[in-house]
């Protein structure tokens, strides 16, 4: 500690100055008090003991292990011994005892018989000696003029620039990890019914209408006829075309697998059935409903939690994640929560047969917001 | 007794070596023979000394919880498998049978319910990681508030602060795998959050899910993140944090003995070493007892992820809780302007506020150093009611922690107590702005009266609890005096100064030709060092101590003599 004070900073003295004499001089290290087991022959032997009785409950306790692992079954009792199975809880609680007892022998033996003398040490700060500093900071000084660096401008700045350049391969290798977004957040899959497709048919090009797309029960995929919903019905829905692509000239590999998981994560939709005299349509959405039944996205504008909780009494919906309630009597206004924007809604009608289709794609993006979004287009659709 | 009749064994027996030091002596030498190990590690010690204390064992909770997250993640590797290819179960569990899923979620269903002892590694490897970031956290707070972060250990603070971080991408990343609905609906919330990031937000999303939300991308990408990338540098970072405390030396408690200059404690061979390491069979084995006794993340019941599904109640693990709160209270502030879109809702929550809060808690050691001037070493760690306004800026923020995570439960909360969530939801909104401010005053006040109450008791000793009638009706309590070693820790501390601008040198160091924003910077400093110092109590004088002491002692004898003159005479006085 000597030479710390060379280079200690200079203002570090004059603590020394303004300090008062300490109230009480440090006693020193108190005395050291001898152990029962350091003392007594008798004490040190059962701590002995007791250090080898821990070693050895390990020991049975990992036999115990062995034991569970080749003797108890597993995937049939999943649902006996608190929803994990028999063979887990006992290779949890023999394995977790045969490490306790381990843990516990060795600090006992540490607590009990080990030396227990407390050492000094002196601490050094942490900076180098002096002369070593002196030393790097020569070499350090020496090895850059040598390099010429601050001399040479043409070299230096040349040379950053080329190596900053670097992160561009950098960023370019990263282009291929995904499609760009291009308009895919726009539209949904609502939109392949009612358009128009040119197929080949008896080696001709015809054209052919794409029906309107039904709506169809979540997980069963049957089309929901109007007539079917009562009063207060609240219907998961999907687009028919996930179940039945053919109907709509969709590729089955297109709604299979991971392609069905985005298409359910911008299309999925709920329905439901109101009195009509509680509705309060939108301006320019006053056909958008069926005797009262609406269709919503049911994609949270918040972060894109499927919107699950419906307030009967009041035509409220609420996500479960962060608790957004939308009215949806009301064009799916933000009544409460985080989220900043309504719930699209999606313009429904019957087809001939009385089953309910959208009439179009949603007229604004479904789901959380985004940078690109403009809210301006939502706002002229719904003026239309 | 004298130290030396007993410093040369632990029992009756002579202290000669025995046959299995001899031969940890002969492998030894023949290592150095070949390695120069000696050599190499000059200025090591295997005697290095470790002081000890219960809050030092914080940091290994962390430590050995990681090295069960290494030992049952490579066992989980074994049998996971990371793909997003669409398979129907077939396993063991019968509810999920026949049911689509991701090869991910079967292989996680798999290593339950047919892979022996599978489950009690997925659950450990869980428990384990929760562990590891609640031992983060807890030591973090005590390196905070004993003054342990204060130079010359800046750097491991930050190394520690970027730890937590990583440990908490590290867990998001890894619940995530088993594409179950549960962890779907925090990667869908994940894809909302990129999204809301302005101009690049939907090119990271489709970037990182390969395409639009969810693709076939983010399982195995996470996979590389959780099992190689992160525990790397996490790796790496923690050799670096315990390389630094070797180096530095471990931070003591001011006591006899013990200075700034000195460490005090057993050595590392063998206490340290059988108390740290048997510290590590212990953390195992709790986990291992969590991991067969209780059972967490069951995906079995939350079944595949689908975008369409989500689960009342969906609730992040519980360190991602108090970002998912703020998601929760923030109100719904969107801006549309230029034809793009602002989401405050999102970017307050989850991409300014705890990027902001970890900055804050980096910042932390440089802002007090700044503040105090004090470019000294420190060693001896401090209470935390002698740091008052410290302690005090560390409780408003963990009062915003706490009110922040229990916004991400207001849903639960309000089915336990039947609140209205509206309320719930407007009181924390409010709540979490006030609450850290009421919490660093009444911290900051609780310190100091805590400071005066140890001034009381150095002065004046400590309240016996005998209270004596004086003959003329009075009561008083009688105060004995602190023991020596007592009184020693208790003054065992810096005095404080208020910087004050006004002097003609920058207390700092740093030149200050600039003139005006120097001279600004120098008014905030002593702004900060009188809230930081000025309402402390300030250890005694040696004069002022010996005048209380005599006091004191007068007082006693006054007491004294009026026990045995007044009615407490048959009292138990002598024995106190």
């Amino acid at each position: 500690m000597t030479d710390s004070h060379e280079i200690e900073p200079a203002h570090g003295g004059h603590h020394g100055e303004l300090v008062p004499d300490e109230p009480i001089a440090n006693p020193g290290m108190p005395e050291h008090l001898p152990r029962p087991t350091d003392v007594d022959p008798k004490k040190e032997k059962r701590a002995e003991l007791q250090v080898a009785a821990f070693f050895g409950l390990s020991a049975i306790c990992t036999v115990l292990f062995a034991v569970a692992y080749f003797t108890l079954d597993i995937g049939s009792n999943w649902h006996t011994f608190g929803g994990v199975g028999a063979s887990t809880v006992a290779l949890g609680a023999t394995l977790g005892l045969s490490m306790l007892f381990i843990g516990i022998a060795i600090i006992h033996w540490a607590r009990k018989l080990m030396g227990d003398h407390e050492i000094v040490e002196m601490r050094h700060p942490a900076y180098s000696e002096e002369v070593d500093r002196v030393r790097a900071l020569d070499d350090l000084k020496i090895g850059f003029e040598e390099t010429g660096i601050a001399r040479r401008p043409l070299i230096r700045n040349s040379a950053l620039g080329a190596l900053a350049l670097l992160g561009v391969p950098a960023v370019v290798l990263l282009r291929d990890l995904g499609t760009l977004p291009g308009d895919a957040l726009e539209h949904t899959i609502w939109g392949q019914g009612g358009r128009k497709i040119k197929i080949i048919e008896d080696g001709k090009e015809v054209e052919v209408e794409v029906p309107l797309m039904r709506i169809a029960r979540d997980a069963i995929g049957t089309p929901i006829l109007a007539s079917d919903l009562e009063i207060g019905d609240l219907v998961n829905a999907q687009p028919e075309v996930l179940f039945n692509p053919g109907r709509y000239y969709v590729e089955p590999a297109d709604v299979h697998g991971h392609e069905l998981q985005t298409h359910k994560s911008k299309a999925s939709l709920i329905l439901l059935r109101m009195e009509p005299r509680d509705l309060k349509p939108g301006k320019g959405r006053e056909d958008w409903d069926v005797n009262g039944i609406v269709a919503y996205s049911k994609i949270c504008t918040h972060v894109g939690c499927p919107i699950s909780l419906n307030e009967r009494t009041t035509h409220h919906l609420l996500c479960p994640c962060h608790q957004s309630t939308f009215d949806l009597a009301d064009s799916g206004r933000v009544v409460f929560g985080p989220a900043g924007r309504p719930l699209p809604q999606l313009p429904i009608a019957v087809d001939e047969q009385g089953y309910l289709v959208a009439q179009s794609d949603f007229t604004e993006p479904v789901g959380p917001s985004y940078w690109e979004r403009d809210y301006e287009r939502d706002r002229f659709a719904e003026d239309d | 007794m004298k130290t030396s009749d007993v410093a040369s064994t632990n029992g009756s027996e002579p202290a000669t070596p025995k046959r299995g030091a001899k031969t940890a002596g002969a492998v030894a030498t023949w290592a150095d023979d070949r390695l120069g190990l000696a050599k190499a590690t000059k200025g090591l010690s295997l005697r290095k000394v470790f002081p000890d204390h219960w809050s030092f064992m914080l940091g290994e909770i962390a430590l050995w919880s990681f090295v069960v997250l290494l030992l049952t993640g490579v066992f989980l590797t074994l049998f996971f498998d990371p793909s997003m290819a669409e398979v129907t179960y077939n396993g063991s569990y019968d509810p999920l049978r026949g049911v689509e899923m991701s090869r991910a979620m079967a292989s996680t269903l798999e290593i339950s319910f047919d892979v022996r002892g599978g489950l009690l590694m997925r659950q450990m490897h869980h428990w384990a990681a929760m562990i590891f970031i609640a031992a983060m956290m807890i030591h973090l707070l005590r390196v905070y508030l004993t003054g342990a972060f204060r130079k010359p250990r800046e750097i491991n603070w930050i190394i520690g602060c970027l730890l937590l971080l990583l440990g908490t991408i590290e867990g998001f990343t890894g619940y995530s795998l088993p594409d179950d609905l549960l962890s779907g609906t925090g990667v869908r919330a994940a894809d909302g959050f990129m999204k809301a990031s302005p101009v690049i937000g939907t090119y990271m999303s489709f970037f990182l899910f390969g395409g639009e939300f969810p693709g076939d991308q983010i399982i195995p990408r996470f996979y590389a993140i959780h099992i190689l990338l992160i525990p790397g540098i996490l790796l790496a970072l923690i050799t670096a944090h315990l390389i630094l405390v070797v180096y530095h030396k471990h931070t003591q408690w001011p006591g006899p003995g013990k200075t700034e200059e000195n460490v005090v404690g057993p050595p590392l061979m063998p206490i340290y070493m059988a108390k740290a390491g048997g510290f590590f069979f212990i953390v195992f084995g709790m986990t291992a007892l969590l991991g067969g006794l209780f059972s967490l993340n069951p995906v079995w019941k939350y079944g595949p992820y689908d975008p369409s599904k989500v689960t009342a109640g969906s609730q992040p693990d519980w360190y991602m809780g108090w970002p998912d709160g703020l998601l929760r209270i923030i109100p719904p502030w969107e801006t549309h302007i230029f034809g793009v879109t602002l989401s405050w809702n999102i970017m307050l929550p989850i991409l300014i506020a705890p990027p902001l809060l970890l900055m804050v808690l980096i910042a932390l050691p440089f802002l007090e150093s700044w503040i105090t001037g004090d470019k000294r070493e420190h060693h001896l760690l401090q209470r935390p009611r002698n740091a008052p306004t410290r302690t005090a800026v560390m409780a408003a923020l963990i009062t915003f922690y706490g009110l922040s995570w229990a916004a991400g439960g207001n849903d639960i909360i309000a089915i336990k107590l039947h609140l209205s969530i509206n309320q719930i939801t407007y009181f924390l909104r409010g709540a979490v702005i006030i609450g850290p401010i009421l919490a660093f005053i009444i911290t900051r006040r609780w310190c100091i009266s805590l400071q005066r109450h140890d001034e009381a008791k150095l002065l004046h000793g400590y309240e016996t609890g005998v209270i004596v009638r004086s003959p003329d009706g009075g009561y008083a309590e009688k105060h004995l005096p602190i023991s020596e070693e007592a009184a020693y820790v208790l003054t065992a501390r810096d005095r404080e100064e208020v910087y004050s601008p006004n002097g003609t040198s920058d207390d700092s160091g740093v030149a200050a030709p600039g003139g005006r924003r120097a001279a600004i910077a120098g008014k905030v400093r002593g702004k900060l060092s009188a809230l930081m110092f000025a309402d402390n109590v300030q250890k005694p004088t040696a004069e002022e101590l010996h005048e209380s002491q005599h006091h004191a002692e007068h007082e006693l004898h006054e007491l004294e003599h009026q026990i045995s003159a007044g009615p407490n005479k048959h009292g138990p006085s002598s024995d106190h």
